[in-house]
C-alpha cells in the first residue's frame, strides 16, 4: 500500500501484442520485463502479426515500417521521405540501425528479452486463432512459450485483484 | 533526503531509503536493509552486491542484463536471490542509488 495515496499496488499485467513491428513488439517486451522486475506478475499474449515475435523463423527479423510512418526521421531529425522507405533494403537498414541504438541502451534482441521475462517468472502465450490462420504449429514457436491459448483461456489467466490488461 | 540510523550508523537516505553516499555503506548496513526487505544475505548475495558497487563506482548504468552477463549469476538466479525486485532490492542493499534503467 502506498502510504501517501492509499493505493494498492499493481499485482498483475496481461499484455496483448497484435502487431509485429519493432516498436509494437518492444513496447510489449519492455512493459512485460519492467513488470517482473518490479515484482509484478506478467502474462503476454501474442496474436496476429505479433506472433512474429515468438516465431522462431521471424523473431530475429522484425522490422519497423519506413512507409506510412509519419514519425520516421532521418538521423539528424529531417523528415524521412516515404518514397525513400519504398526502396529495397531501406526498411532493413533502418531497422538494423534501430536495433543497434537499442543495443547501446542494453535492450536485448527479442529472443534474449523473452528469456529475461520468463527467467523472472513472466509467461508467454500464443493465440490459437492466429496460429491456425498463419498455419503455424507449436514447433514453429520459440521454445520458452508456455502454450497456445484461445482468447477465452487467456482471459482465464487474467483474474485477480489489481490486474490490468494492456493492448499494445 | 533524511538522516537515518541503520545498523547503528547515521547515514543519509532518500525518500525510498536508498543510501545517498555509497561510501557510507557497510556490510552491517546491507544486512539491516536486506532484513527490512525480507532477505537473508548469503555469500552469493554479497558477490552480486560487490559487483554492483564496483560497477556503480565506475559509472556504469546497471541493468538486469548486465548483471546476468557478469559471470557472477544468471538472471533466473538473480530473481531468486532478490525476489520481487532483482535490481531495485539489490541496489538498495548495495547502498547505491535506485536504478534508473527500464531494462
Amino acid at each position: 500500500m502506498n502510504k501517501e495515496t492509499n493505493e494498492k499496488p499493481l499485482k498483475k499485467v496481461c499484455i496483448i501484442c497484435a502487431k509485429g513491428t519493432i516498436e509494437d513488439v518492444y513496447a510489449t517486451l519492455v512493459m512485460a520485463n519492467g513488470a517482473v522486475m518490479e515484482g509484478i506478475e506478467a502474462k503476454v499474449f501474442f496474436t496476429f502479426f505479433g506472433l512474429d515475435a515468438i516465431t522462431r523463423k521471424q523473431m530475429k527479423k522484425i522490422h519497423t515500417a519506413t512507409v506510412g510512418n509519419p514519425a520516421m526521421r532521418m538521423p539528424g531529425g529531417l523528415p524521412f521521405p516515404s518514397i525513400l522507405g519504398m526502396l529495397p533494403g531501406v526498411e532493413a537498414g533502418v531497422s538494423a540501425m534501430m536495433k543497434q541504438q537499442m543495443d547501446k541502451l542494453d535492450i536485448p534482441p527479442v529472443d534474449e528479452f523473452l528469456e529475461m521475462i520468463t527467467a523472472g517468472g513472466g509467461e508467454i502465450f500464443a493465440c490459437k486463432l492466429a496460429m491456425d490462420m498463419f498455419k503455424l504449429e507449436k514447433e514453429d514457436l520459440w521454445e520458452g512459450c508456455s502454450g497456445v491459448l484461445t482468447i477465452g483461456d487467456f482471459y482465464g489467466q487474467c483474474g485477480g485483484e489489481n490486474t490490468q490488461i494492456i493492448f499494445t | 533526503m533524511a538522516q537515518e540510523t541503520i545498523a547503528g550508523k547515521n547515514v543519509e537516505v532518500d525518500q525510498e531509503g536508498y543510501l545517498i553516499n555509497p561510501e557510507e555503506w557497510t556490510k552491517e548496513i546491507a544486512v539491516e536493509i536486506a532484513k527490512d526487505i525480507g532477505i537473508e544475505l548469503t555469500d552469493k548475495h554479497f558477490e552480486v552486491i560487490d559487483y554492483l558497487r564496483e560497477q556503480h563506482a565506475q559509472g556504469t548504468q546497471l541493468s538486469i542484463r548486465k548483471v546476468g552477463k557478469s559471470g557472477i549469476t544468471d538472471i533466473k538466479e538473480l530473481y531468486k536471490l532478490f525476489p520481487g525486485g532483482p535490481l531495485k532490492h539489490s541496489s538498495k542493499i548495495a547502498g547505491i542509488p535506485k536504478p534508473s534503467s527500464c531494462v
